[in-house]
């Protein structure tokens, strides 16, 4: 039997006795081939002897038994991980940061517990899918849209507390940025309510965010603070239309102004669809990965010689017809002056969606899940196939055009030196308010190339770190090194979520090693 | 797991995919085989239904090519109950293991029982989600 650290036999047998009382035997596991299932099956450590992996699982079906599971863990110290729908993958998928941790999984809990139309919001447990959402507006008639991920398997609550991002409209895109109220189990088994959500009687919870004091909702992003049961959404109304459209410039010089004045475009509400930033020049070759960005001469060169633009800037607008149409002609009118500027409309429709469309669209577009993304991987662009999966590398960067050009370069180099592969690389993705950052997926496989992969990302992570560009998101195996570079103040970020996270949580229970914040009891274990 | 794979092959080449294919694909199919089509729908088709870009799909017609295995899972009738199981318990390139949270043994019984089923009593294939949704607006309307 694995042991989770620091726990006996005697209370790990008594806490999953107990456990088992408290959910019913046949949701507490702790078989071999039952805990495979558990495994971060895109884990950099795959096979090896660190390999995070759990000691049991147990899987509660209401927030009561959330409650009762917690309290047992924390009377016998016995670590425990909490996983939404368990579909993280390429950051971590359903296996615990630290190994031996026992899984709390809370799929069982996928009850919609309210969609409001009046107030464009939701109210949900961490089981329910984006599949199950979108089932359950479209069977119901609802005038929403969720916004979504590209993966639909993954949880709307899971999926927001990683920082998870989709392709909506602005405010709704960065899924934790949509949040609206939290519920959540603490390491006392007592209930937090976040917001308006701590007022008994109030009908606020998912209309004002922010309740009284110091705003909570953000002790449980990427956190180790409690087991969050329920999570409040504002949704978006579906729009009348939809219109993506591209600016196109023909000179290496024009980046800067073009990311400047999509900017103030942007955050002036002109357009309100994730925009994209991308050279046609240099992914002429593979359409999701970004050349390295040669000298202004050469590429001003390549423009010649090929006849594609330079940069592109992409907005999207969700509107009625007459509105997106007319910010379409005004976002035109602000690059009318740039020399060679070109202008093309890339796609329109009306909602409702026909069958056709369906067939063509970028679904996660109008907030329709799939797992379609998945094909860019397994047999997709690239010579490294077949490969085991992926991990993502995504560091925020600055949003401007030198961010651009800077985090293209440093990357494309480094990853060159080390000899890692990416079979997606675009460093100007927008999920994110106000945000540029860096996406680099790398393939990972089940064999000793991963020990390479791991040393080449954490020395990205570091030449990353001294360009002041740190990770949004990560995979476990990397949460330390990435913690680390934010280390304004002598690590002052990690030693107040320390400070916090032993206030919380004193038997350091909850997520341990989550985003390199550990309890006092294992902190010396961290670079373990 | 190789070896299983390589039985599989084995078994389909006896038996003939080519001949499969020719059943007419119509209808819900089998009442008793509902279940394990639901389970299939939700689950399993996301990748593996008969549409060339999905990962699944993609992934087996690069694997099966030049043979007359087809690359939708729906259509295969070489795949016995246990090696089915081995691959939702276990995952197989990227697709990673189904937790009894998911699919239950009880749900994977009866996927079991709706993938290893006669063709013609499958009926026609499930639909992608989205497929389902606009159908079902496009319906009502």
């Amino acid at each position: 039997m694995a042991l989770p650290p620091g726990v006996t036999e005697t209370d790990f047998v008594d806490g999953l006795a107990a456990m088992r009382s408290a959910v019913g035997s046949e949701w507490v596991f702790d078989q071999p081939a039952d805990l495979n299932t558990y495994r971060d099956f895109y884990s950099v450590l795959w096979g090896e002897p660190e390999e995070k992996m759990a000691s049991a699982a147990v899987a509660p079906a209401n927030v009561e038994e959330v409650q009762q599971v917690v309290r047992i863990a924390n009377e016998r110290r016995i670590p425990i991980y909490p996983i939404s729908t368990g579909r993280n993958l390429g950051y971590g998928g359903s296996a615990p940061v630290l190994n031996g941790s026992v899984v709390v999984d809370l799929k069982r809990m996928n009850r919609i517990i309210e969609v409001n139309e009046a107030n464009c919001s939701c109210l949900v447990e961490p089981g329910v899918s984006f599949f199950d959402m979108y089932r359950h507006l479209e069977e119901s008639g609802s005038k929403l849209m969720m916004s979504v991920p590209d993966p639909g398997w993954g949880s709307l609550v899971g999926n927001a507390l990683d920082s998870g991002g989709g392709y909506t409209a602005a405010g709704y895109r960065g899924h934790f940025e949509a949040v609206c109220g939290i519920e959540a189990v603490m390491a006392d088994g007592e209930l937090l309510r976040t917001g308006m959500g701590a007022l008994p009687g109030s009908e606020t919870w998912q209309q004002y965010r922010m309740g009284i004091g110091p705003c909570l909702d953000g002790l449980f992003r990427q956190s180790t603070l409690g087991v969050v049961t329920k999570m409040g959404f504002w949704m978006f109304p579906k729009p009348e239309a939809y219109l993506s459209a591209s600016v196109e410039v023909m000179r290496f010089e024009d980046l800067e102004e073009l990311v400047e004045i999509a900017n103030e475009l942007e955050y002036a509400n002109l357009f309100n669809g994730m925009p994209g930033f991308s050279s046609p020049v240099l992914t002429r070759a593979n359409p999701i990965v970004m050349a390295m960005v040669p000298e202004p001469e050469e590429m001003n060169r390549l423009v010649g010689e090929t006849g594609l633009a330079a940069w592109s800037f992409s907005p999207n607008f969700y509107g009625p017809e007459k509105v997106i149409r007319a910010q379409w002609e005004y976002v035109q009118s602000r690059f009318a002056h740039i020399p060679g500027v070109r202008f093309n409309e890339t796609g329109s429709l009306r909602l409702p969606i026909s069958a056709d469309e369906m067939e063509r669209i970028h679904k996660p577009r109008f907030g329709i899940p799939s797992l379609e993304i998945f094909n860019v991987g397994s047999r997709g662009y690239g010579d490294f196939n077949p490969s085991d999966g992926h991990i993502w590398f995504s560091a925020v960067i600055p949003r401007s055009g030198k961010g651009i050009v800077e985090a293209n370069r440093v990357m494309r180099r480094e990853c060159e030196r080390l000899g890692l592969n990416l079979f997606m690389f675009a460093p100007a993705v927008t999920c994110w308010t106000r945000s540029f950052v860096l996406f680099a997926a790398v393939p990972v496989y089940k064999d000793e190339r991963n020990a390479h992969l791991r040393e080449a990302v954490s020395e990205i992570i570091g030449i990353c770190a001294e360009h002041g560009w740190g990770e949004y998101r990560c995979p476990p195996a990397f949460m330390d090194s990435v913690m680390d570079a934010y280390s304004f103040g002598d690590h002052k970020l990690r030693r107040v979520n320390e400070q916090i996270k032993d206030a919380l949580d004193p038997n350091g229970i909850l997520s341990v090693g989550r985003y390199g914040v550990w309890p006092e009891r294992f902190r010396a274990g961290r670079d373990a | 797991m190789r070896l299983l794979l390589a039985s599989a092959a084995l078994v389909a080449l006896g038996c003939g995919a080519v001949a499969a294919q020719q059943v007419a694909r119509t209808g819900p199919g089998a009442e008793e085989l509902q279940a394990g089509k639901r389970v299939y729908a939700h689950w399993c088709a996301p990748c593996h239904a008969d549409v060339p870009s999905l990962a699944g799909t993609m992934s087996l017609a690069v694997k099966y090519e030049g043979s007359d295995i087809p690359a939708a899972l729906e259509d295969r009738t070489d795949l016995p109950a246990p090696v089915i199981s081995v691959f939702v318990r276990n995952g197989v390139a990227w697709m990673p293991p189904f937790r009894k949270t998911e699919i239950s043994d009880a749900d994977l019984a009866q996927l079991n029982a709706y993938l290893t089923a006669p063709l013609e009593d499958r009926g026609a294939h499930v639909p992608l989600l989205a497929e389902e949704m606009v159908r079902m607006q496009e319906g009502g309307e």
